[in-house]
């Protein structure tokens, strides 16, 4: 601390000055200089706000109590949505600090740290925890924990949403989201963040207004870059934040005009132990990856639209045109973008792809069990199933396998105790099996409860629920641009019950 | 990439320095030793002339600071580089700024005056980020200079920048809350506009700073749910979460019929069963009663306020947005506000946001629990997608399981209870005492299923797992209570339990079961209190109490066996440890032991304790969670967060409608249409809501003008020429269209016109004499001859001056007496007109009270050259002076600028006068008319909060003290509209109210006419080729032949004077603009077939091809 404290000696006598002296002191200004922190008594100070931010030297000091005994109105209202954001790393270390407004002590994360510690599964973090001066909102994603201090009421999934955002601005930017890319980037990450939040309120979400004022790094930047000493930071302006299309960049020229769009649908379904579907739905995504120049308006419309049942736009798509013609009507950001989520009509029976013959026995006696598996195609549309991988959540007590696979390798994680088979294609001819002996740990009572199965898959060129893209049309430019879509099936949260 | 590498140098050279590599924790002491001796290269770097080292240090700093280390002691070293020319320094120094001025606050000062400069700076992005950065320096010795940047700022010409002004305003409050007015005066002025950018922006500054003055959102209302849509994803979130709350206030509750007619129909049947959903349908019926009675006192239908129908219409599409934020929001404005039967369209929305990351999901679930509880039906169909997979996280699990529980009723419980069967055998044992805990709650409210559950639980009893045979006993204990004489041998059968299960709870719950119901099992209870007499000094508290519990009931019943255990039980109580016990020992002792002593209370000792107990209720922990707004961080915790707003509740009665209307000029409406069909692309596409009613309407339109003012107003903010003169011919474009209203409108007040003029003392006089003066070669054009309609009228300007003159003289003494001495009745209608014509006169006069003096210095500024060639002897500054050349306003085309009904009776016209400006030669005069039709006197007219674009100017007519009820007055102001046909708008006020309105110029008159010869025109339109030269060929219309039609169109057209010209084929005219000055030259060339091409040379090529749109324009009539 660069100014020193004001000892005072506790042997000596000390006579507590009067009130008149008090006030003459108050008035005269004489008696007393003030600093910024006196030590009144032996290991107790008082102190301005400056002392009590200064941690480090609060910490040399041998502060271990702050009481905060300031009256008065600045400083008390809080204004912001987002007062700071931590990123906090699978062994709780905190990474990463951003503070929109004065700083909010890191001890803020050690409550968020003990429910991270409680939990069993970091999934099981409560993404809201409370404190007794700031509230806490989390999310977990890639290995990470994006946490941030709000102070007053706020929408939490306003704060969630925006947190995940920022997960998705960081993938976007340097490919993957993790602590090492982070750190690596740190400067570029704080640049980010600085742009997306103004004193908390979100100010530019969009990738494609971000790009234009921080240049997402490539290989011959960065050697530039680190020879002349040039920057990231766009210099031109970003035109996009001022438009009434925010998510496109002006000025974009390629050589190769292309638009794909990926329409990938996922089957959500829950079988029980006979078979039989308990509940199953599609979820469908249309990817689009854009690539052309100036200001296309793109029009895509579907063979049979009236198999969506419930829709999400991305904010380019023309809300008033689906609703009258069920055509997704849009001037494209630049790039990747998710076009639309769908929810196939629930009364269209789900197509259930594959099927499972499962037994699982545990010996009365304990200490063993067997396992057979089995999985099969079933309505695959004459389309080959691939990627089949069989994940399998074994109850506690199970401490080995012994298993012999037909097609394809398993593994068993003892620690997690999770059965992963990866079968890969579905050969309808040769059914792949999976069977063989569990050995439970000694003296444990026979397991009551049996694991679920969870399937993952793949099926190329086929949306399962039938839905066809009829054609995609562009208006506001010249030139061709080069179209393709692509279908592909996949298991979403694919359950089976034992 | 770079930055990596500053990542890693920054290590790499503290390691040079010798330094211990950097712990973790910033609380480490270290930092104070060390740090110094690395900061001294750092500030090196910084104070190095390089910009490249300086980047690296400030990379480094950043990077520190991201880390969570202490930087403050280079505050003095970063702060010098804030005016660094480098973009990427800069930044990170206002990075490092924000951080640590509120530590340092002298030294931040140093920079300030660098953001002031950034406020002034051309460009609006620098603008914006200077008051970006200012506002985020918390240190209060600059809360005047925030506020200055703020108020400025806001009126900025660049939405972006007020944009940024809305930001900062919630961050000079937090800073200094005292700045409260007048940040609310600013956060009003910025809810009146009218872009998107802006609006989620300035209302979460509202929310922030004064969310109480909800009366500041009436006049906005309507313009922010048509804006809605196209506001950015975070500023809807606000806005709804707002708008809800304002609707809370000012509609009336729109279930309040619906309920009054479940009341009487079948929701009867319900109440009858035996209190099965009492509970939950409690609050319901409360809530009805509330509604009924104000319905049932005024017996009136419910009618929803179109502008609550508007909210509702207009939020719905968000519900299909990616954002889950957004989602929500509408859920809950329609969960709040929505009449029963349309609430049911979010389940959908909030079921798909269930996909989404488990956070989400997580609140979601939270919010579609309260949901639940009092829109069941709501759900039902999506049962299903509530079903639970053993991967779901624990806290999503239980949430969902709550959801399920609130969804059973009589047809789906079997499904429930088969779903509930398979979680039961989870290994996540939490949930699995979760889904028992459901189990009772579904056969507590369902009576049917009662004993299936019953039966289920236990069996559940024999499981292996002792946390689930626990739980089970203590949901039976709750089932039981309800019908226990049917149930004895439940109750033996867990009295067994007692020798197994360890759980206290359960243990506990076993007990007082035994002891409540000791009647039904007379046997096997005395045995159990023998048991447990043995363990009790091994027993947990909770257990230990109900031991004494059982003890004593047992004694009052069955005394005879159990006197000495209950006596010896008590004794062992007595010396507990727990002090609890102790008491509770001593007082059942006393209770029940019969003594000398012991009072009154002892006779009653059996009833106390044998009481019929109720049933409890098993209720879930989302009930009457919706006194919280929906998806609030209160509602989540279910407490309530700082800053927090109540939902207030439904009105009574519904307060004035009317405070949410809001003026709009009629003819801006008509252009702003226009403009829509042809800018189709242009326009945000999201918010074409056409077809509205009602109030809808008018507000729609408000938006439109609004989206095509803001795309004007960027395209200038950018600044590219080439963008800039593609709007402006768009616009000119629109123009055209604007002109073919005008004309038509010109058509109609041509149709009138002879009426007042009729009606004039002089007119028939007047008449003749322009007869006669028709013939008579025209003049190099006066303003009055160029303003006049198709009369075709050419009037000498000698005679109309003498005339003019008289008239004026006459009138003004007219005038005089009718201003001296007001008649207090009004006479008859038809002086009306004659009055209004006067009292224009007189205002001009009052409002110049030197006009010779003031009007012929600019003309003979202009004429010099000219004059002595051309002018034929005509006196033109005479012309120019008599007031003639405004009398008849009607000539001139007059625009409204408020209509009669909007402006309550005050209607407001204007024209332009093509009169020169005196104040002010550079700009345009307008002369405005303003009529009270009310029957109450305006006063105080004045203009206010005029919003210009940048470089525009307004010379605001003085302020109109007083205007009685029937009279009419003309005043004249100046507009500089900077040679572009941008509208002006401003607020026209009266002593009561503000109207919004808009002067947008036709392009013809934003110049004035100038003389020349022919020789000079020539040489002058010699020096206008090319890029600056227009032509087109046109075919004249039918009544357009003739040189005389010719003239009189395009004079009509645009404020030009004629250039004599020695072919009679060809018609010139010159002129220049108003603002800059430059010349305008127009030359028509006839041909016989009635074919004729146009050419208009002007540097400014905007104004040129406008002008020559408009020019083909009348010729082709």
């Amino acid at each position: 601390m660069s100014h020193e404290a004001v000892r005072v000696d506790p042997d000596m006598e000390y006579l507590t000055p009067g009130v008149v002296d008090l006030e003459q002191m108050f008035w005269t200004g004489l008696g007393a200089t003030y600093t910024h922190c006196n030590q009144v008594w032996p290991n107790l100070y008082i102190g301005d706000k400056k002392t009590a931010l200064e941690k480090p030297g609060l910490v040399e000091m041998g502060v271990t109590h702050i009481i905060n005994a300031a009256e008065g109105t600045w400083n008390n209202v809080s204004t912001e949505m987002i007062h700071s954001l931590f990123l906090v790393n699978p062994s709780g270390d905190i990474f990463l600090e951003k503070h929109w407004k004065s700083v909010v002590s890191r001890s803020v994360c050690d409550y968020f740290l003990e429910a991270r510690e409680k939990a069993l599964d970091p999934e099981d973090v409560p993404p809201v925890i409370s404190t007794p001066h700031h509230y806490l909102i989390s999310i977990y994603r890639d290995k990470l924990f994006f946490l941030s201090v709000i102070q007053t009421e706020v929408p939490p999934l306003f704060v969630i949403e925006f947190l995940h955002r920022v997960a998705e601005m960081i993938q976007d930017y340097f490919g993957e989201c993790s602590e090492t890319v982070i750190k690596d980037n740190v400067v570029m990450v704080y640049e980010l963040l600085e742009e997306m939040l103004d004193n908390g309120f979100p100010l530019a979400t969009e990738s494609n207004v971000l790009k234009e004022m921080i240049r997402p790094p490539t290989i011959l930047r960065s050697v530039v870059n680190t020879l002349t000493g040039s920057s990231n930071v766009g210099d031109k302006l970003p035109t996009g934040q001022l438009s009434t299309i925010p998510w496109r960049r002006a000025g974009v020229k390629y050589t190769n005009n292309e638009a794909y769009f990926d329409v990938v649908e996922e089957i959500d379904a829950i079988l029980d132990r006979t078979g039989t579907t308990v509940f199953a739905e599609i979820q469908g995504v249309v990817e689009a990856c854009v690539k052309l120049s100036g200001m296309p308006d793109l029009t895509l419309s579907f063979m049979n639209p009236r198999l969506l049942d419930d829709v999400s736009f991305h904010p380019c798509v023309r809300y008033k045109r689906w609703e009258s013609e069920r055509v997704l009507s849009f001037i494209p950001p630049d790039g990747n973008f998710t076009l639309m989520t769908y929810h196939v009509n629930a009364q269209n029976l789900v197509a259930i792809p594959v099927y499972v013959k499962h037994s699982i026995n545990f010996f009365e006696s304990g200490s063993g069990g067997r396992l057979d598996l089995t999985v099969g195609p079933k309505q695959t549309m004459g389309k080959t199933v691939e990627g089949v991988l069989v994940t399998v959540h074994m109850p506690k007590t199970v401490l080995s396998v012994s298993l012999n696979a037909t097609q394809g390798s398993y593994t068993y994680d003892n620690a997690t105790k999770v059965l992963v088979w990866d079968i890969g294609k579905l050969n309808p001819q040769k059914l792949p099996n999976l069977r063989g002996s569990l050995s439970l740990q000694t003296g444990a009572p026979k397991p009551e409860e049996n694991p679920s199965l969870n399937i993952d898959l793949k099926i190329q060129q086929l949306a399962i629920s039938g839905l066809k893209v009829n054609r995609l049309d562009m208006f506001g430019e010249k030139y061709k641009p080069f179209k393709g879509v692509k279908y592909i099936t996949k298991a979403g949260k694919f359950q089976v019950r034992m | 990439m770079s930055a990596n590498s500053a990542f890693n140098e920054e290590k790499g050279g503290s390691s040079n320095v010798g330094e211990p590599e950097y712990g973790h924790d910033p609380a480490s002491g270290g930092i104070f030793s060390s740090d110094y001796k690395r900061h001294d290269d750092l500030k090196e770097m910084l104070d190095s002339n390089k910009d490249s080292l300086k980047l690296e240090a400030m990379k480094r700093i950043v990077a520190m600071i991201a880390r969570g280390k202490n930087a403050s002691d280079l505050f003095p070293a970063v702060v010098k580089n804030v005016a660094c020319k480098n973009i990427e320094v800069k930044k990170l120094v206002y990075v490092y700024l924000v951080r640590y001025a509120e530590e340092q606050q002298d030294l931040a000062l140093l920079s300030i005056s660098t953001f002031q400069r950034g406020l002034k700076d051309p460009n609006q992005l620098i603008r914006a980020s200077a008051l970006r950065v200012l506002s985020s320096i918390r240190v209060t010795i600059i809360v005047p200079i925030m506020m200055l940047a703020i108020k400025e700022a806001a009126s900025d010409m660049s939405p972006y920048v007020r944009k940024t002004a809305a930001h900062a305003i919630p961050k000079l409050y937090s800073l200094d809350p005292d700045q409260k007015d007048c940040l609310i005066e600013v956060i009003e002025k910025l809810l009146a506009d009218k872009t998107t950018l802006v609006a989620g922006s300035v209302v979460m500054a509202f929310e922030e700073v004064c969310p109480e003055r909800i009366d500041l959102i009436h006049k906005n209302y309507r313009k922010l749910c048509n804006l809605l849509i196209d506001v950015e994803e975070w500023g809807q979130v606000v806005i709804i979460n707002m708008l809800t709350r304002y609707a809370r206030t000012q509609f009336l509750n729109p279930n309040m019929n619906e309920s009054l007619l479940e009341e009487g129909g079948g929701e009867k049947a319900f109440y009858g069963s035996d209190g099965d959903d009492d509970e939950e349908e409690d609050k319901d019926e409360k809530d009805k009663k509330k509604a009924e009675a104000p319905s049932v006192v005024k017996r009136k239908p419910y009618v929803m306020d179109p502008d609550h129908r508007l909210l509702l219409r207009n939020t719905k599409p968000l519900l299909q947005s990616r954002n889950a934020a957004v989602v929500m929001a509408v859920a809950q404005l329609y969960f709040h506000l929505a009449p029963k039967a349309e609430v049911g369209v979010i389940a959908k929305a909030l079921v798909r946001l269930m996909r989404s990351h488990s956070e989400v999901q997580y609140v979601v679930l939270q919010n579609v629990a309260t949901m639940s509880i009092k829109r069941r039906g709501m759900f039902e169909p999506y049962l299903k997608s509530f079903y639970i997979r053993s991967t779901d996280p624990t806290q999503i699990k239980v949430l969902k399981l709550e959801v399920l529980t609130n969804l059973a009723n009589e047809t789906n419980i079997s499904t429930i209870l088969r779903e509930f069967q398979t979680y039961i055998k989870s290994m996540d044992k939490d949930f699995v005492a979760a889904t028992i805990q459901a189990i009772g709650r579904c056969a507590t409210n369902i009576g049917e299923v009662r004993d299936t559950c019953l039966n289920g639980l236990v069996q559940l009893l024999s499981n292996r797992d002792e946390l689930v045979v626990a739980e089970s006993v203590v949901v039976i204990k709750k089932l039981l209570q309800m019908q226990p004489e049917q149930h004895s041998d439940i109750i033996k059968h867990m009295a067994k339990l007692t020798d197994n299960i360890q759980v206290p709870m359960a243990r506990a719950s076993i007990l007082w079961l035994i002891g409540e119901y000791c009647e039904h099992v007379p046997k096997i209870a005395p045995d159990v209190l023998r048991k447990m007499a043995k363990t009790f000094t091994n027993e947990e508290d909770i257990v230990k109490l109900q031991i004494i519990n059982l003890a004593a009931k047992l004694y009052l019943t069955n005394s005879k066996q159990t006197k000495l255990l209950t006596q010896y039980v008590l004794n062992l109580a007595k010396y507990d440890q727990n002090y609890d016990i102790r008491d509770r020992a001593r007082f059942i002792r006393q209770l029940i032991v019969p003594t000398d002593k012991s009072g009154a209370l002892s006779k009653y000792a059996k009833k106390l304790f044998l009481a019929l107990k109720p049933a409890p209720v098993l209720e879930s922990p989302f009930k009457d969670r919706d006194h919280f707004q929906l998806g609030s961080l209160s509602h989540l915790l279910n407490a309530k967060a700082g800053g927090y707003q109540e939902l207030p509740d439904w009105p009574e009665a519904a307060p004035d409608p009317s405070v949410r209307n809001v003026e709009v000029p009629e003819w801006t409406k008509c252009s702003s249409r226009e403009k829509r069909k042809e800018k189709k692309v242009e326009k945000p596409f999201y918010s074409d809501s056409e077809g509205e009613s009602g109030p809808t309407e008018s507000a729609d339109s408000a938006s439109d003008t609004a989206s095509d003012s803001e795309s004007g107003s960027e395209e200038s903010g950018s600044g590219s020429e080439s963008e800039e003169s593609d709007q402006q011919s768009e616009s000119g474009s629109e123009e055209d269209e604007e002109e073919e209203e005008r004309k038509k409108k010109k058509e109609k007040i041509k149709a009138k016109k002879p009426v007042p003029e009729s009606d004039s003392e002089q007119s028939s006089e007047e008449e003749g004499k322009k007869t006669e003066s028709k013939n008579k070669p025209r003049r190099g054009g006066s303003d009055t001859e160029s303003g006049e309609d198709k009369d075709s009228e050419t009037e000498s300007s000698e005679s109309e001056e003498e005339e003019s003159e008289e008239e004026s003289e006459e009138e003004t003494k007219k005038k005089k007496k009718a201003t001296v001495s007001k008649p207090p009745s009004k006479p008859p209608k038809i002086d009306n007109k004659k009055e209004k014509k006067e009292m224009s006169l007189l205002d001009l006069d009052d409002f110049d009270p030197a006009p010779s003096l003031s009007q012929v210095t600019p003309l003979n500024n202009f004429l010099s050259s000219s004059l002595v060639t051309d002018l034929e002897g005509l006196s033109l500054t005479d012309n120019v002076l008599s007031p003639t050349t405004i009398t008849p306003s009607g000539n001139l085309k007059t625009y409204e600028l408020l209509h009669r009904i909007t402006g309550e009776g005050l209607s407001v016209e204007y024209c332009f006068s093509r009169q020169p400006f005196s104040p002010d030669p550079h700009m345009v005069a307008v002369q405005i008319q303003f009529t009270n039709s009310a029957a109450s006197e305006a006063k105080n007219l004045h203009i206010e909060d005029a919003k210009l674009q940048s470089g525009m100017r307004m010379k605001e007519f003085p302020e109109i003290e007083t205007l009685p009820a029937g009279e009419t007055v003309s005043v004249v102001m100046g507009i500089d509209f900077c040679d572009s046909t941008q509208a002006a708008n401003f607020q026209l006020c009266t002593h009561t109210r503000k109207f919004f309105v808009s002067i947008q110029p036709p392009v013809g008159e934003l110049m004035m006419p100038i003389f020349m010869t022919e020789n000079e025109f020539k040489k002058e339109q010699g020096q206008l080729m090319g890029m600056n030269e227009i032509t087109e060929k046109v075919t004249l219309g039918e009544k357009c032949h003739g040189e005389h039609a010719v003239i009189q169109r395009v004079t009509t057209a645009a404020n030009l004077s004629r250039v004599p010209c020695g072919s009679d084929k060809e018609c010139r005219f010159a002129g220049k603009t108003v603002t800059s000055g430059s010349l305008v030259l127009v030359s028509v060339v006839t041909k016989d077939n009635g074919a004729a091409q146009v050419t208009v040379n002007c540097e400014k090529m905007v104004i040129g091809t406008m002008l020559v749109k408009d020019i083909l324009q009348t010729l082709t009539q």
